[in-house]
Parts: C-alpha cells; structure tokens; sequence
C-alpha cells in the first residue's frame, strides 16, 4: 500500500500480507514467533539501569539482548521470505500497525517491578524452550538453525527466571507476596500461548511449525514443578485472556510502539 | 608500631613503587593511599553506573534493530566496568553497600558529565565519540597503574571503552553523512557535548588538589590540562572528518606549539554541575536511588533464601 501523501510504502505485514499461499503462510508464522521476543526484549531494555542490582541489570540486558539477536535472524529470513526489496529487518520490527503485530498478551505487560518481570519471564521462558526444543526439527531449514542457536540462550533464561522464582517464593514473607500476587496477575495470559493462528496451522501440517498444543501439559507441568517448590500457589483460573496473536492488544501495547517507532516514524527513510 | 617503623614501611612502599611494583590488597600501605584509591576507584564505578543511564535513556528509542542491540550491549558493558571497578574497590577493605551509600547520599562524586540530558539520538554518537574518548584519555594511563587490581581492571575498560569510542564515532559519521536532519542533529549534540567534555577532564592544573599526590602514585601520569590539550589535538580532526563544526570560535591550530589553541572553558558551569546544580543531577540521583530503594526486598528476599539453603544443607549433614 502506498500512502498518496506521502509516497511511503506502508508495507502489507502480519495477517494482512499481500502475499498468500505458502510464502504468506510462512512469513506471517515467523513474525508470529519472533513478535514475542521483540516486545519482551523492548520491555526488559526499559529497565536496563533501573534493576535492584548491578547482576540482575547485566542479566536482564543480557536476556533482551539474546532476545533481540534472535529477533534479527526471524525478521531478516521473513525479509527474503516476502520477495518484495522495500521490506528489510527495520521495516518489519518499525513499521507496522499495532494491529499487525501478533505477540501474545503475556509480553507486552508492563514492568510492574522486580516480580512482575520475573514472573513474566518465567512463564514465557518455560513455553519457548519448549517451543524452540521442537522448532529445532522443523523441516525448514532456517527455522531449525535458529532455534537451534536459541536453545542455549533460553536455556540459560529460564534457569535465571526459575531461580529468582525461587528466591523470591522461598524468601522473605513480603517477596512471597509480591510473587504470589505477580503469579495470579499473569497466569491469565499462558493459555494465550498455545493458541494456534492459520498460519501456524498451516505450518504444523507440513512439519515446518511447531504444534503448541502437545506442548501445553509440559508446560504447566514445568511451571507447577518450580512454583511448588517455591512454596507458591499454582492459580485455577479457568478464565484467560487472548487476542495478541490476532493483533488485538492491550492498552500498553500503543505506548510500546510509539517509544519503541519513535525514530522510524519522526524519521522516515533514513538510514542509522 | 612506633613513627620510625611506620617511615621505614612508608619508605619501603615508594620504593616499590618508584620501581614500577604493583601494590597488592594483602601488601602494607599508607592509610592516605588507600583511602585515595577507595576514592578514585568508587569514583570511577559510580560514574559507570550513573553513566547507564544517560544511555540507557535511548534503548526503547533506538532507530534499527542493528543499533539497539549495539546500544544495550554497550551499557552492559558500562554495567560490567562497574562491577570489576567496585570489586577492586572493595580490595581495600570497604563494602560494596557501603560505596552505593556514598553515591546515595552525594558524598561520592561520580563524572559531571552525566548529568547532562540525551535527547536526541545523535547524543548516543556524541556520548561514544566524545565522553568515551575523553575517559579513554584518562584511562589508558591507569593500565599502568601502581595499585595491582586497580590496574588489571583498567586494561579490560579501556579494551571496550575504545570500542565504545569507534562505536560513538560510527554512529556520528552516519548521521554526518545522512539528510539534513540528520546532519542538524550531529551538529546540535556536537555543539551541546563539546564543552562538557573538555570539562570532564578535570579542573585546571591551577585549581586541581589532587594532582601532585596522584602523579607520585603513578594514579595520574599527566596533568589534567595535558590530557585536555591531548583531546582536542585528537579529536579536532575527527570532527573535521565528519564535517561537523567545533563550537569554539578561538579554536586553531598552533604552529608554534604544535598544538591547537582554545577558547575559554566555563568553569562557572563545572562547578555549578559538579556542586549537583546541572540539568540533570537530580534526576540521575532519583533514578539510582529509586532503583535500589525499590530493589531492597528483592535482595532481602535472595539473602534470606540464601541461608535458607544453607541452613537446610547443614540440617540435611546432621540427620546423615
């Protein structure tokens, strides 16, 4: 779509990609996968500088940067995925709509302090070492050696969130408080991970994508263990909240991209 | 111990040094030594820390992926520098909680020059080109240091700060060379950090109390006004480079001294940052001090764990 005012391309991405069939089909699925570690990995750069101490702030920098270093390897293969010269990394990581975006909830919630980010961390941690331990067999060559590169990264992400959910669990009465009260805050949004858009429906049926269902009792199982063991409360919710993966967000979301596009859009078509 | 056993240690101990020793943590020193050490090192590490912020400022805001992966890694890099400068601090026999409640509570100093607001991109340029420049300045002599962690610590900051340095510069010759905004934008951060940068090398030679002690110790090699006049020589035709002007009408070159004259610096200002007066040392202070206040049960929290385990490892021998 090009904008008559301006010239600017405003790129066809996400679910409204102009391309359908199977390169739409495998474009939207890497943007699908890689949305996630974008906005967390915007979410823990917030904080860097900000953390109770120097370790932790070199920790979580350290996972946003691993974060935004796979980002990278998803969007520029989803680039060459689309065929089209205007789309590049940048394109695709600032210049979309809000509604284009398809993380899921669970990620872009705010950094409420220290437990509200660990526990987000832990329970996005737990479901992408799942994800990416499969991803790893893709028949997608790319895919694999991506997720491949990630495993180590992710492993080491949820050893540190699953540790600090231990220390903060088993700690102090006030930190098993402020966990507890994170845990049952954002336990609504891990459903949400194991939802299945077209595209990754798609994907699965030719072994290029990872089906999330069959990972969905490992997941709880793998996160139950840890917050048992921390002497916490594994929530019954039975009601969850989705809409991420179909581009519909939260209010946060808007304030993430306007910080996050800021140059991109004050800026058009420069390079840095 | 009686003063002449002390004048005999004393002696012994500008000997060592006299002879390019290292000084361990174990060794003897004069109380003054270690006490000028705990201060120019914490110093140092305060200014890493602080200095995250100014930059980290940038992160949510950076225009590519390339540019922001590079930015967080860089303030990590400042993260760790304070990390191994409190650790060779704390060599000498002073806590880590102790030196942040200095920071805390304005009795340590840390770089004024981080108390000057980023706000535009270009700054991110301006920080790595300049400010990285000026420190390494000040830096690269103290590889050589006499106290040894000191020291070994130096070698690894100044490895990343040169780094850091080309980084700064990188990001300025793209803008330099981009559209016109981009350009303005080069020119305003290189008019707004100029000043401060000469500044933060310290004050004149005339008004600096520190200086005759630190050169014995091998803490200082030159002068604060040579390393000033050290940086503009180098930095003046880098700017040249970029196409970027110097905002200093004084400023040319000396045939005569082999050096370039310049104009004078407001040390009005300097003072009036360094007393805690600059546009941003307030905010600096709220931001650290905030971040720590609002970390306090989560290191409650790890302490408390901590002897948890080891208490449940000692009940788990005894029942063996």
């Amino acid at each position: 779509m090009t904008n008559k005012r301006t010239g600017q391309s405003s790129l066809p991405l996400g679910e409204m990609s102009a391309k359908g069939g199977q390169r739409g089909n495998l474009y939207n699925y890497i943007i699908g996968i890689a949305d996630n570690s974008l906005i967390l990995g915007q979410r823990l750069g917030e904080l860097c500088g900000h953390g109770p101490s120097l370790e932790t702030d070199i920790a979580s920098t350290n996972i946003s940067l691993d974060l935004f270093g796979q980002v990278r390897n998803y969007f520029q293969y989803a680039a060459q995925v689309i065929e089209d010269d205007t789309v590049t990394e940048d394109t695709i990581a600032f210049l979309r709509l809000e509604r284009q975006y398809k993380n899921v909830l669970l990620v872009e919630q705010p950094n409420t302090d220290f437990g509200y980010t660990i526990v987000r961390q832990f329970l996005f941690d737990a479901y992408h070492l799942l994800f990416l331990r499969e991803l790893e067999n893709s028949k997608d060559a790319t895919l694999a050696a991506i997720a491949k590169k990630s495993i180590k990264e992710v492993s080491y992400h949820w050893r540190f969130s699953s540790d600090w959910i231990r220390r903060l669990g088993d700690g102090t009465e006030e930190s098993h408080q402020r966990v507890q009260e994170a845990v049952s805050d954002l336990w609504m949004y891990t459903d949400e991970l194991f939802h299945q858009t077209d595209a990754d429906k798609a994907m699965i049926t030719q072994a290029i994508g990872v089906d999330t269902l069959k990972l969905k009792d490992t997941y709880y199982k793998m996160i139950s263990e840890v917050l048992e063991e921390s002497t916490l409360e594994v929530p019954e919710s039975k009601y969850w909240h989705k809409g991420g993966k179909q581009g519909i967000h939260s209010e946060h979301m808007g304030y993430i991209l306007s910080d996050m596009q800021y140059m991109q859009r004050t800026y058009p078509n420069m390079e840095w | 111990m009686s003063d002449k056993e002390v004048k005999n240690l004393e002696e012994i101990f500008e000997a060592r040094i006299t002879r390019d020793e290292k000084i361990e943590p174990k060794d003897w020193m004069p109380e003054k030594y270690r006490k000028t050490h705990i201060r120019q090192i914490s110093q140092h590490a305060h200014s890493e820390i602080v200095g995250m912020l100014p930059e980290g400022n940038w992160i949510s805001r950076a225009p590519s992926l390339r540019r922001k992966v590079a930015l967080l890694a860089k303030v990590q890099d400042e993260a760790g520098h304070g990390l191994y400068l409190y650790s060779a601090c704390e060599t000498l026999g002073i806590s880590r909680e102790e030196l942040y409640e200095q920071l805390h509570t304005g009795k340590a100093k840390y770089s004024s020059i981080f108390n000057y607001p980023t706000v535009s991109w270009a700054d991110m340029g301006a920080i790595g080109w300049l400010v990285d420049g000026a420190a390494i300045i000040n830096q690269v002599p103290l590889c050589s240091t006499s106290y040894g962690p000191y020291a070994r610590a130096m070698i690894r900051v100044c490895k990343e700060e040169s780094f850091h340095q080309r980084q700064g510069f990188e990001i300025m010759l793209k803008l330099a060379n981009g559209t016109p905004e981009q350009k303005d934008m080069a020119q305003d951060a290189l008019n707004r950090w100029w000043w401060p940068s000469l500044m933060m090398l310290g004050p004149t030679d005339a008004e600096s109390v520190h200086t005759a002690q630190s050169m014995k110790w091998k803490l200082k090699r030159k002068t604060n006004d040579e390393l000033r006049q050290q940086f503009i020589d180098q930095t003046v035709p880098q700017a040249d480079l970029l196409g970027l002007t110097i905002p200093d009408s004084d400023l040319k070159w000396n045939e005569e001294t082999g050096h370039y004259d310049f104009g004078e610096i407001n040390w009005d200002e300097f003072w009036q940052v360094v007393k805690g007066h600059g546009p941003s040392n307030k905010k600096r202070m709220k931001d650290r001090v905030g971040a720590w206040d609002r970390g306090a049960w989560v290191r409650d929290a790890a302490m408390e764990y901590a002897d948890k385990k080891e208490k449940r490892k000692n009940d788990t021998k005894k029942a063996v």
